[in-house]
C-alpha cells in the first residue's frame, strides 16, 4: 500500500511538471493552429535566463522566474512579428520546417553563448530539501511544481472560458475573417496568445529545470514528450492536457517502477491505444 | 628539353618524399551536437600536447584533420575514416568517442596501412578487432572493477546495481557484479533503465524496496546523471544511509558545477581527475584549459587525447615518418611514460593502456567549487574486461 501511494505521488509530481511545460504548446497548436516545434527552445531560453539571473547575478528565485518569463517573451515577440505571422494558416509542413529551423538556430546560439555544459537554476532555501509525508520523503520543489501546475491550469481555464479576451481568442481561431469583420483586432489577439504561450513555456522550463536540466539540446531532447502530451490530451484543451499529463505520468512512473527494462514501451503503448480510440485526443474538438 | 623537365620534376617529387613531409592525423569525434563538449575535450587535449611538445616530429610537420560524427553513427564514422585515408592521405586515425564508431573503422586498418589510436571509446572488445588498434583511454570494466572492492571494504555486502540500458551500462553491471561477488558480496538486484529516463523517483523507490545497503550506478555523463544524483538525495536515500558507488563518468568535472551539493561525498573510481596532484598534470591542465577556453569544461576525454598524441608522436619517431602501420604499433607496445593521470603503459599483448585507477570523493574546495578528490590509488590496473571476453 505504501509503495502504491508512493508511486502515485511520484506520478502526480512528474505529470504536473509535464503539464506546466506542455500547456503552452497546447495553446499554440490548438488555439492558434501552429505546429510550434520551437516550443522546447523557448522553454530552454527561459531556463537559461533564470539560471543566469539566479546563479550569475544572484537574484532571488521569484525574480529570476519573472525575468525568465518576460525575457523570453521579449525575445519571442519580434520572432512572432517577423516569422510566425507568415505561417498562421499555412500548411503544417511549412510550419514544421520553419519552426524546426528556428529550433536549430536557437540551439546553435545557446551552445555558442552559454557553452555545452549543464545549467541549473539554484533553488531558494525554502524549496530545497525534502518534506516528510510520513511514509516517504518528497522534494519540496516537486510540491512547488504541483502547485504551479494547478495554478496555471486554473488561470488558463478562467482566461479562455470566462473572460472577454477568451471569447475574442476563440472567435479569431474559429473564423478569423468573421471575427475581424466584427471588430476584433485578430493580429493583436494572436500576438498576445503567442506571448502567453511562450511565457508558459519559459515558466515550465524554469520550474521543470530540476527534472529536465537546461543544456543546448534541451530544445529537441524533450520535444517528443511535449508533442505526445498535446496530441493525447487534444490540442487546445486545458482539462484534456491535464488529464493526459496525469495519465501518462502514472503509466510512465508505474512502468519504470515495475519493469524498467521495458523502457518506454508502456508509455508509447498507452499513447497508441489512446490515439486509436480518440484520434483527436482525449478532449480534442472536431475541426470546425 | 622535355625529358629534362620531366627528370627535374621527378627529382623534385622524390626529394619531397625524402624529408620535411607533412604527416596528417585524422581525428574523428563528436564536435557538434549533444556530445560537442566531449569533442571539444579531444581538441583541447591534442592542442595542449602540441603546444607543450611542438608541432614537429623530427623534420616532419604534424597536421591534424578533424571530422565530425555528432552521435554514435557507425556508417558515417566509417565513411569519414575512408575519406580521411583515401582523399586526405592521413597516416594515423585517432579520436572516436563512441564504441560503435571505432568498431566500424577497424576492418579498414590493415588494407589502409593505418594505425588507430582510440582516445575514448570504452568497450573492451575494440582492441581485439584489429592488431593495429591502440587505446589510451580506459574501459568501463577497468574503472568499474575497483569500486566493487571499495564497496566491500566499506562494509557493504548487499548492493543493488542500477545502470542505463546500453552497451557500457551492461559492461559496468557485469564488471561490478564480477568484482563484488569475487570479494564476497552479493548483488541483490540488477536494474536496467531506459536511456531516456527523466524522472528517477520510481527507480529510487525500487532501490529502497530492495533492502540493499548500497547502490552501484552507471549512467552516461550529462543531463541524466544530474537527475539521478538529485533524485538520490531528494528521495531520502542519501540521508537514509544507502551508500552510492559508481565509476567516475557520473561525476565528470564539467558536470560538477551543476551537480553541486547533491554530489557531495559520492565516491567514484576513475582513471583521471582534473585535480590530480602532479607537475605533469599541472602543466597539462594549464595548457588544455587555455586550449578549451573555459577551464571548467575540461573533462576526462582530454587526457585520453593528450596521451593518444603522445603515442602517435612515438610511432612517428619510430617509423621516421614512413607509413608503416605494423612497425608503428610494434614500437609502442610496452611503451611507458608519465601521463597527467599518473604512470601509464601500453600493454604489449592487448595494446590497451595499463594505468592507476583512483578512488575519489566529491569534495568542496575553499573557493566554493566542487572537485573530485583522490583518496586511494589502485596501481597498474589492466583491463579485466578482456579476460571476461574469452
Amino acid at each position: 500500500m505504501q509503495t502504491v501511494l508512493s508511486i502515485a505521488i511520484d506520478a502526480l509530481a512528474y505529470g504536473m511538471v509535464l503539464f506546466v511545460i506542455s500547456i503552452g504548446l497546447s495553446v499554440t497548436m490548438g488555439l492558434m493552429r501552429v505546429v510550434n516545434l520551437a516550443h522546447g527552445a523557448f522553454a530552454m531560453i527561459g531556463g537559461y535566463i533564470a539560471s543566469y539571473a539566479a546563479r550569475d547575478l544572484g537574484l532571488a528565485y521569484g525574480f529570476a522566474i519573472l525575468l525568465a518569463i518576460f525575457g523570453t517573451i521579449a525575445i519571442a515577440v519580434p520572432i512572432e512579428r517577423l516569422l510566425y505571422r507568415r505561417i498562421y494558416g499555412a500548411p503544417e509542413l511549412t510550419q514544421v520546417l520553419m519552426t524546426i529551423g528556428i529550433t536549430f538556430c536557437i540551439i546553435g546560439i545557446a551552445n555558442y553563448v552559454f557553452g555545452p555544459t549543464l545549467k541549473t537554476v539554484p533553488l531558494p532555501s525554502e524549496l530545497q530539501g525534502s518534506v516528510d509525508l510520513g511514509f516517504r520523503a518528497i522534494a519540496t520543489h516537486r510540491i512547488f511544481a504541483i502547485l504551479c501546475g494547478l495554478a496555471v491550469a486554473a488561470g488558463l481555464w478562467y482566461a479562455i472560458e470566462k473572460t472577454a479576451f477568451g471569447v475574442k481568442l476563440r472567435a479569431s481561431v474559429d473564423n478569423a475573417a468573421m471575427a475581424a469583420a466584427l471588430g476584433v483586432r485578430t493580429e493583436i489577439v494572436y500576438a498576445v496568445s503567442f506571448a502567453v504561450a511562450v511565457g508558459l513555456a519559459a515558466f515550465g522550463g524554469v520550474v521543470g529545470a530540476e527534472l529536465l536540466p537546461v543544456e543546448p539540446y534541451y530544445a529537441l531532447r524533450y520535444m517528443v514528450t511535449f508533442l505526445v502530451v498535446v496530441s493525447v490530451g487534444g490540442a487546445g484543451s486545458i482539462p484534456g492536457a491535464l488529464i493526459a499529463c496525469l495519465l501518462l505520468g502514472a503509466i510512465d512512473t508505474t512502468g519504470r517502477y515495475l519493469m524498467p527494462e521495458f523502457g518506454e514501451f508502456f508509455f508509447y503503448l498507452a499513447v497508441i491505444a489512446i490515439i486509436c480510440i480518440y484520434p483527436r485526443g482525449l478532449a480534442g474538438r472536431a475541426k470546425g | 628539353m622535355k625529358r629534362m623537365i620531366l627528370a627535374a620534376v621527378a627529382a623534385l617529387a622524390m626529394s619531397g618524399a625524402a624529408y620535411a613531409d607533412t604527416i596528417k592525423i585524422g581525428v574523428v569525434g563528436p564536435f557538434s551536437g549533444p556530445f560537442a563538449l566531449q569533442g571539444k575535450n579531444f581538441k583541447a587535449g591534442i592542442d595542449a600536447y602540441m603546444a607543450l611538445n611542438g608541432s614537429k616530429v623530427g623534420d616532419d610537420d604534424i597536421e591534424i584533420i578533424y571530422r565530425d560524427v555528432p552521435q554514435a553513427d557507425p556508417a558515417q564514422s566509417k565513411a569519414l575514416a575512408q575519406e580521411l585515408v583515401v582523399k586526405e592521405g592521413v597516416q594515423y586515425l585517432a579520436g572516436f568517442y563512441f564504441t560503435p564508431d571505432a568498431m566500424a573503422v577497424t576492418p579498414l586498418l590493415t588494407q589502409a596501412n593505418v594505425p588507430l589510436v582510440v582516445m575514448n571509446a570504452a568497450t573492451s572488445a575494440i582492441v581485439t578487432k584489429s592488431p593495429l588498434v591502440v587505446r589510451t583511454s580506459f574501459t568501463t570494466w577497468q574503472t568499474s572493477t575497483p569500486i566493487a572492492k571499495v564497496a566491500k571494504d566499506a562494509g557493504v555486502t548487499k548492493v543493488i546495481s542500477v545502470v542505463s540500458d546500453y552497451g557500457p551500462g551492461v559492461d559496468a553491471e557485469n564488471a561490478f557484479k564480477a568484482g563484488f561477488e569475487a570479494a564476497g558480496g552479493q548483488v541483490v538486484e540488477a536494474i536496467r533503465m531506459p536511456l531516456a529516463t527523466n524522472d528517477f523517483s520510481p527507480i529510487m523507490q525500487r532501490i529502497k524496496d530492495s533492502g540493499a545497503e548500497g547502490v552501484f550506478a552507471f549512467l552516461p555523463s550529462g543531463p541524466t546523471t544530474l537527475g539521478f544524483v538529485k533524485a538520490f538525495k531528494e528521495n531520502g536515500l542519501k540521508d537514509g544511509g544507502i551508500k552510492f558507488f559508481a565509476p567516475g563518468d557520473l561525476t565528470q568535472e564539467s558536470d560538477l558545477p551543476a551537480l553541486g551539493e547533491a554530489a557531495l561525498g559520492i565516491q567514484t573510481t576513475f582513471h583521471y581527475a582534473v585535480s590530480h596532484d602532479s607537475p605533469e598534470n599541472k602543466a597539462f591542465v594549464e595548457a588544455a584549459g587555455k586550449a578549451i577556453g573555459n577551464p571548467a569544461e575540461l573533462s576526462f576525454p582530454s587526457v585520453g587525447a593528450y596521451d593518444g598524441m603522445h603515442v602517435i608522436y612515438k610511432m612517428i619517431e619510430a617509423t621516421g615518418g614512413e607509413q608503416d602501420a605494423a612497425k608503428a604499433v610494434d614500437a609502442v607496445k610496452g611503451l611507458s611514460w608519465t601521463s597527467p593521470r599518473g604512470p601509464v603503459a601500453i600493454d604489449p599483448e592487448s595494446r590497451h593502456i595499463t594505468q592507476n585507477i583512483y578512488l575519489r570523493e566529491v569534495a568542496k574546495a575553499d573557493d566554493g567549487t566542487y572537485y573530485n578528490k583522490e583518496i586511494q590509488t589502485f596501481e597498474k590496473q589492466g583491463d579485466p574486461g578482456l579476460a571476461a571476453l574469452k
